[in-house]
Formats: structure tokens, sequence, C-alpha cells
């Protein structure tokens, strides 16, 4: 349960997830931001204003998928990094994660890393398409990376994979 | 020697509220000084690397170690003095602020005063809790995001508000272990979307425990964690043991209040706002007249709160000089009671609305300044 681990439970992930034509269709933001917090900047940062104006700045964000192009800037404006772009049109196989990094070294292109889910247990290793980072960001990054299509709903982080080499102090083959 | 001036209002302590006020009481036009211990403005935001929450007016998306540059650069533009290093260590009857500048003992006397001290962290007692590496999670954020120094390789972190959880993701970004968060309520009190952030990073968060001991000879090694009963007792036999070089603890603060008690405010014991308060009205002067109080000083909370509290005690001052016309005070006053009460209208302002009603009910009793004593 949310308030005592942290993990979000399924309910509260049905909130946030687009509906199924709409995945089809492309990138698209998942907003993960469950319980109320006095906060609105996602709803400065979308350009395209699908995340609605706060009439109670408490209030959960509300986003129209719909006119989501799933371009990320939420991504890296939300302070609570609970937003996510998912595109499941990638491939047959894989998805696109867009998700908020604040760790340095930043990876590159290319990298392969560790996928981690919303209860911090790893899920096997993606492929970074793309990093984000420019000035107007600051200093928070937003990572595309290849999953597989069927963990989606699960991985919510990634690891360099060196950091998991250190900690098991051996190779990963 | 002893140095001795005057001002319209000195602000003590240039952290979010102290600078909030001191723009806002400069802006209208008084004379402002800020004393701050520091050799820097900012406060605690100096070590705040997160992004705050709020909205636009208390610069919602901004890291917190942003703000004091932009506070800073906006008061500096309206005059306002500010003198660092400056330790304030009293307030006397006859309105003297006292305080320690470079060896020197110098006296400020301001017509009106706002107490913008902030809080102290409370400590948790338990056996081995006097071992070196057992730190507040303040002191753990000032090594290391201010001095570039971690705390050791693995960290226990004791309490999941969100200082607990902020800092605990910090400890990460740091390169440090977190072995987990313990707590000992049966929730995690800080935000849902910090829980989540160092969750999703494999740091354990355990409600319902706390540490009951640190072990190591010369400096912490280990710390046993145990579950906690329905009445807060520990459980025998559920203790675990944890490998740690040290143990963090976030487990509260304290406003600290001792100019406003030296002040001859009326104080109130509001446990919703962290302990002793002075009671104050909605314009954040307290029950001393010309003494105002904003900040963590007047009751724990966030940093987006104390700024606007800093505002309205700074429009207060502002007001009480003669600097502002009537219809623009009410104007501003009522739009920054607006953005305040919005900060604290959800869930997560409940325990401050409680805190506040309490205030409310103190009847404060205001008392004029004695006007030229001795003493």
């Amino acid at each position: 349960m949310l308030k005592r681990t942290g993990i979000a439970c399924s309910e509260d992930i049905e909130r946030a997830r687009p509906d199924e034509t709409r995945r089809k269709q492309g990138p698209v933001a998942w907003i993960e931001c469950f319980r109320e917090i006095p906060c609105d900047p996602c709803h400065d940062a979308c350009r395209v204003g699908a995340i609605e104006e706060f009439s109670d700045i408490n209030d959960l964000p509300c986003i129209d998928h719909e006119a989501c192009t799933g371009c990320g800037l939420c991504v890296a404006a939300c302070p609570g990094l609970a937003i996510f772009v998912i595109d499941e049109t990638h491939s047959e196989t894989q998805a696109l994660l867009a998700l908020p990094h604040e760790f340095t070294p930043l990876p590159d292109a290319g990298d392969e890393v560790v996928l981690m889910t919303r209860s911090g247990q790893e899920a096997g290793y993606g492929r970074v398409h793309r990093v984000q980072a420019p000035r107007a960001f600051d200093r928070t990054a937003v990572i595309w990376v290849i999953i597989p299509q069927d963990l989606v709903e699960q991985v919510r982080a990634i690891k360099p994979l060196h950091q998991v080499i250190d900690e098991e102090g051996g190779e990963k083959q | 020697m002893i140095w001795m001036r005057e001002c319209e209002v000195a602000v003590v302590g240039g952290g979010p509220a102290g600078l909030s006020a001191a723009l806002e009481a400069s802006t209208l036009g008084a004379e402002v000084v800020v004393l701050d211990r520091d050799d820097g403005p900012g406060g605690q935001l100096i070590k705040q690397t997160h992004r705050f929450f709020g909205s636009r007016a208390q610069h919602a998306g901004v890291r917190g170690i942003d703000i004091p540059d932009i506070l800073t650069e906006e008061a500096t533009e309206q005059g306002v003095e500010m003198i660092f290093g400056a330790e304030v260590a009293g307030y006397y009857p006859d309105g003297v602020l006292t305080f320690k500048k470079d060896q020197k003992w110098c006296k400020l006397r301001p017509e009106r005063v706002i107490f913008c001290t902030g809080a102290s962290e409370r400590f948790l007692a338990f056996p081995g809790s006097d071992l070196p590496g057992v730190y507040g999670a303040g002191a753990v954020q000032t090594l290391m995001n201010v001095h570039g120094v971690r705390p050791g390789q693995r960290v226990l972190m004791v309490g999941a508000g969100n200082i607990g959880l902020i800092v605990s993701y910090q400890l990460l970004q740091a390169g440090v272990d977190v072995v987990a968060i313990v707590e000992a309520a049966f929730d995690i009190g800080g935000y849902a979307v910090h829980a989540s952030k160092v969750r999703r990073l494999g740091v354990p968060i355990m409600t319902r425990h706390t540490v009951t001991r640190a072990h190591g000879q010369q400096q912490v090694e280990g710390a046993t964690l145990m579950q906690l009963d329905e009445d807060w007792d520990p459980v025998e036999g559920t203790e675990q043991y944890v490998d740690c070089e040290a143990i963090c603890l976030a487990v509260g603060l304290n406003p600290l209040a001792e100019l406003m008690w030296q002040a001859g405010c009326s104080m109130a014991w509001i446990p919703q706002l962290g302990g002793y308060v002075p009671i104050c009205d909605e314009d954040l002067q307290t029950t001393v007249e010309g003494v105002y109080v904003a900040g963590d000083a007047s009751g724990v909370e966030e940093a987006s709160s104390a700024m606007m509290e800093g505002r309205l005690a700074g429009l207060g001052c502002a007001h009480s000089l003669d600097r502002v016309d009537s219809d623009r005070y009410r104007q501003r006053r009522e739009e920054l009671l607006h953005e305040l009460a919005a900060l604290r209208s959800g869930p997560t302002g409940a325990k401050i609305r409680e805190g506040l009603q309490k205030m409310q009910q103190a009847q404060p009793l205001r008392q004029v300044l004695v006007e030229g004593s001795d003493c």
C-alpha cells in the first residue's frame, strides 16, 4: 500500500493508465501522482494544455490523454518525479519509457541499464534510446529507455549497469 | 567596543521566511536589516537540492538551492542590508537586539522585529545514540550538499517524513547506500511521491519499526531495528541487525523560539506546530507589539508556507509603519492569506490546520513594549 510502503497499488495505477486505444497511438503521459499535495507545475509545463489548470492547488492533476502529445516536458517539470511517458508503438515487443533521472553521470544513448520496478526490484535490462538534459530541464534529465512491452506498468527507474556490478562484486554476463 | 544603531525593521534569520519578509517590507519602502548567523543567505535552502512544490508564488519547480539567489537579488535591489556571521543572542525589553559579529557584541534597535529563526532537529535517545555516526538529517544534508562529504557508505534513515525521504534520496544521489528507512508511525508521513522515488531505487521503507540500538566501539557499525506494537513498544523477537556506518535521524523539528521567550511573547505548547510557539495573529504579530514571527519558528511547515508567512509579516510591519495605503495593504494581505490557505487546505495541511485552530483558541493578550527600560 502506497502510504505504508511507497509502492502504488493496482487501483492507483488504474487511474494513471491511459485507455487502450490511446496507448496504441503513440507516446502518452502517465501521471502517477496519487495523493493530494499542494503542487501545480505540471500544468504550467504542458505546452498543449493537456493538463488542466488547478482550481485547488491540492487537487490531483487531471490530464486529457487525447490532447497529450507525449512530448515529455511534464516529466522533467514534475517536482515529485511522478510523471512518465510511455510509447507502446516503438516495436512489436518493445516500448519506450521516458523517466525522470537525477543521477550523474548521465547514461548515453545505447547504454545498457538495469530496469527497476516500483518496489525497487531489478526486472532485467533495457537500452537507453535518448537522453534529454537541456538547461531548461534544470538538472532533471529525461531518459528514454527501450523496455519489454510487458514491463510498461512495472518499470519506473533505471540504474547504470556498473553500479550493479559493484554491488554484486562480479561481472554480469 | 559597543556599536549601536537603529533601523525600521530587523529580520532575524535569512532563510526562506526571513528573506521573503525582508523583501516584502523593503518593497513597500521600509528600511530593513537582516541578521543571519551563517556566512550567506538562504538558511536551510542552501542544501535543498530538490525541486520545490507549491505554486509559482512560492517558486514551485525551482530547486531550493537556487531560491536564495533569486530572493537576495531582489532584496538587494530594494536596499535590504544583510549582515552575515551575525548571531543574535538577545532581545531586551527596551527593544534592543544584541548580536555577535566578528567577535564583537553589536546592538541594533529596530522599530519592528521579525523573528525567522527556524527550527532545530529533534533527537532520539537509544543505547549507542551517542556514538559518532549518529547524525541529524539536517547535518547530513549540510555535510553532503554544502561540503561535499558523505556521512558513510551505508546509512540507516530513521523517520519517513518529507525530510527523511528527501535526505534518503539525496544520499542515493551522492552514491550512498540507504539500507532502510524506518518509521515508527503506521503510515509514511511524507509525500507519497517522495516515498515512491526512493522505493523504486531499492530502499525499503519499514513503517511500525524503530531503531533500538546502535552498535559499534568507536563509531557506528550497525543498528538493531525492531517492530512496534499497538502501544508503540518494541515487540520481543523482532530484532533485526543492519550493517551501517551512520544513522540519520529525521524525527521532527522544534521551533527555535528562545528569542521570543526572551521578548516576553505569550507562548503556547502546540504539538501540531512542533512544540512551543509564540501566540500570534493572522499577520504573524506576536503578543508583544512590534514583534513578528514567520516560518518554522511560528510552527514547523514546508518552506513554501514559510515564504508566504514571511511576506505577511513583512507586509504587516510595513503597514504598521505607514508605508502602505490601506487599500493596497488589504488587497495584498488578502492575496497572501489566500495563497497560504491554499497551501494548507489539502490533506497534507491537516496537522497545521489543527495547530492553527489551537493557536486561535489561545486568546492572546497583547502587551506594549516597555519604552526606555534599562535592563
